[in-house]
């Protein structure tokens, strides 16, 4: 545990060598957190409340994706894809710890950093500046940082499989597409999934990509309290331990047929 | 005692090649083929070959990175493959052209995370830490993100991260690639000492014959996949290029010497080029050969240098 606490805080510090860029995305998540604001409002004045989401509660939705987003990094992850691809995992794998641990200690680390200013910067200047939508007591509170966590453990499971491919894939850039597109539309970051028709919705709610982003949405807005609550973050443990038994296999199944060329 | 041993280490590679725009075609690619050879303990053995010789795949199946398709290969009592994890804290690794620090990171933060990866006593690191740092001169950029270090400066760092959990073995794979004469100097007085004072075993792979020269008595090479010489550094020399160069400075210029058994190659002014066989004449009695025939104002012996017996042998496998 000592040991991936210290892995956590080398992610931590690795990100937060790079400011500029923290700030830049700072500012384009409040920015964009304006104009999907803008939008979601404008769909509910004109229909009413859509799959139960209050102005209040579209308001919490927009700002809390917005600081999710780098949080847990659904998108363009390819830290670890380059490193097969250049051969540098070569040099994680002289290292006496798995890499897959390794790199989620890691992320946990960069979920961290993200965390303190991409992922509370937003947040607070939608809170701040809009009535939204706000747990009404601690336990929904601490349900949320639990079901945020899990999040990062099921985003980083789902990015350590696709990250895997250039084992097998020379264009592996295209399954790193496809995986954003899935991410996008399916982890009811675009919109939330209670807008989707019912059958859309069952299967939405099923697969993992819900668990990184509707997921803790839904333990803050309360619309997964008690028993469902119980149910959305258990079901979000399971993927996530799901998803690392699938990496656990990838990676072994990867490194028998590893080539590392050059050097 | 062998602290690395192989038997006929095989590694195939597939490698696929299009032939229009669906159709491709399917070609095996031997790597390394019947690798057979054992290093004691406390050896330095130099490991060379030209580019896609199998050099770097065969350092790669014996530090667990790559399983071999053929043959057996175990390293500190380990086979690699099976039990990497384990082995990694008795090795040491450094990939010249890759980096076992952390980007973003000073180096000092990247050698304490190190110490927590390989579970290293905080006295044990300390003392080691301490002792690179003195010996590669690493004070200065200590507190320096390994991004802004300078190649030698960053050399020296992968060193000391290789070295800072006490290994029994050190693989290095061109380890002084790119380094200036001096960064040079640093890092093969560094590893002459390692050797001498804590008898590290290590497998040098380089394409710098001069690293070879000033740390090996052994050398393998391999070409194809497959070694083509084990053997020590002098016989090498004997084996493939057994002709020595005595160039001598006469008093006066003149005709080409002629001495019986040995053939000036050369004549510019008063100095004379003679090649001669090490079996035939020892330096000496060539020297008074000349000695009877003209008077010699200055002298020197020319060796052949490893690099062009190699070459010459690189050249004979193609």
């Amino acid at each position: 545990m000592l040991l991936d606490a210290h892995l956590i805080l080398a992610g931590f510090r690795s990100y937060a060598t790079y400011r500029a860029a923290t700030i830049a995305g700072l500012f384009t998540n409040i920015v964009f957190g304006f104009l999907r604001g803008a939008i979601l409002l404008a769909a509910i004045r004109q229909a009413g409340d859509i799959g139960g989401y209050s102005t209040t509660d579209a308001l919490a939705y927009v700002w809390l994706t917005q600081g999710l987003i780098a949080v847990i990094a659904i998108w363009n992850w390819n830290e670890l894809a380059l490193r097969i691809e250049s051969g540098d995992i070569a040099t994680d794998l002289t290292r006496p710890i798995d890499p897959q641990r390794y790199w989620l200690a890691r992320d946990f680390g960069r979920a961290a950093y993200a965390l303190c200013i991409r992922g509370i910067g937003p947040v607070a200047v939608g809170f701040v500046l809009f009535d939204v939508t706000v747990p009404p007591d601690v336990w929904q509170w601490m349900s949320f940082v639990v079901s945020v966590a899990l999040a990062v453990w099921i985003s980083f499971g789902l990015r350590f499989i696709v990250n895997l491919a250039p084992i097998w894939l020379r264009d592996w850039r295209g399954a790193l597409i496809v995986s954003n597109v899935l991410a996008t539309l399916m982890s009811g970051f675009l919109m939330p999934i209670a807008w989707f028709p019912h059958w859309a919705r069952v299967v939405m709610h099923a697969l993992p990509w819900a668990g990184t982003t509707q997921a803790p949405i839904d333990v803050f807005l309360g619309k997964a309290s008690g028993p469902s609550g119980i149910a959305t973050i258990g079901l979000q443990a399971a993927w996530g331990f799901a998803l690392f038994v699938c990496g656990r296999f990838a990676l072994i199944a990867g490194t028998r047929k590893l080539v590392v060329h050059g050097g | 005692m062998n602290v690395v041993e192989t038997h006929g280490l095989t590694k195939n590679f597939v490698v696929y090649e299009r032939n229009g725009l669906i159709r491709r075609t399917r070609e095996v690619r031997t790597a390394v083929a019947d690798v057979s050879f054992s290093v004691a303990a406390g050896e330095m053995v130099g490991y060379v070959g030209p580019n896609g010789a199998g050099k770097s795949t065969t350092v790669k199946i014996l530090t667990g990175i790559l399983v071999p398709d053929a043959g057996t290969c175990s390293v500190a009592g380990f086979v690699p493959h099976k039990r990497r994890l384990e082995l990694a804290r008795r090795i040491g690794v450094v990939f010249g052209q890759r980096s076992n620090l952390w980007w973003d990171l000073p180096l000092i933060e990247s050698f304490d995370l190190l110490r927590h990866l390989y579970r290293v006593d905080h006295q044990k690191h300390q003392a080691n830490l301490d002792e690179c740092v003195e010996r590669l001169a690493l004070e200065d950029v200590l507190k320096t993100p390994v991004r802004q270090l300078s190649l030698g400066q960053r050399m020296r760092g992968e060193l000391t991260a290789a070295l800072l959990h006490g290994p029994t073995v050190l693989f290095l794979d061109e380890p002084t690639i790119g380094l200036d004469v001096v960064s040079k100097a640093a890092v093969r007085d560094f590893l002459a000492d390692l050797n001498r004072d804590r008898n590290t075993t290590v497998l040098l792979t380089t394409h710098d014959l001069d690293d070879i020269e000033r740390l090996c008595k052994r050398l393998l090479i391999i070409d194809h996949g497959t070694v083509i010489y084990d053997g020590g550094l002098n016989e090498l020399r004997d084996e493939y290029e057994p002709y020595r160069t005595l160039v001598v400075d006469l008093v006066t210029s003149g005709s080409p010497l002629a001495i019986d058994g040995a053939e000036t190659v050369k004549v510019d002014g008063p100095r004379q080029w003679l090649r001669f066989h090490r079996d035939r004449y020892s330096a000496s009695e060539l020297i008074n050969r000349v000695g009877e025939v003209a008077e010699i104002r200055d002298l020197t012996i020319e060796e052949p240098d490893i690099e062009s017996v190699v070459a010459k042998i690189y050249t004979r496998q193609t």
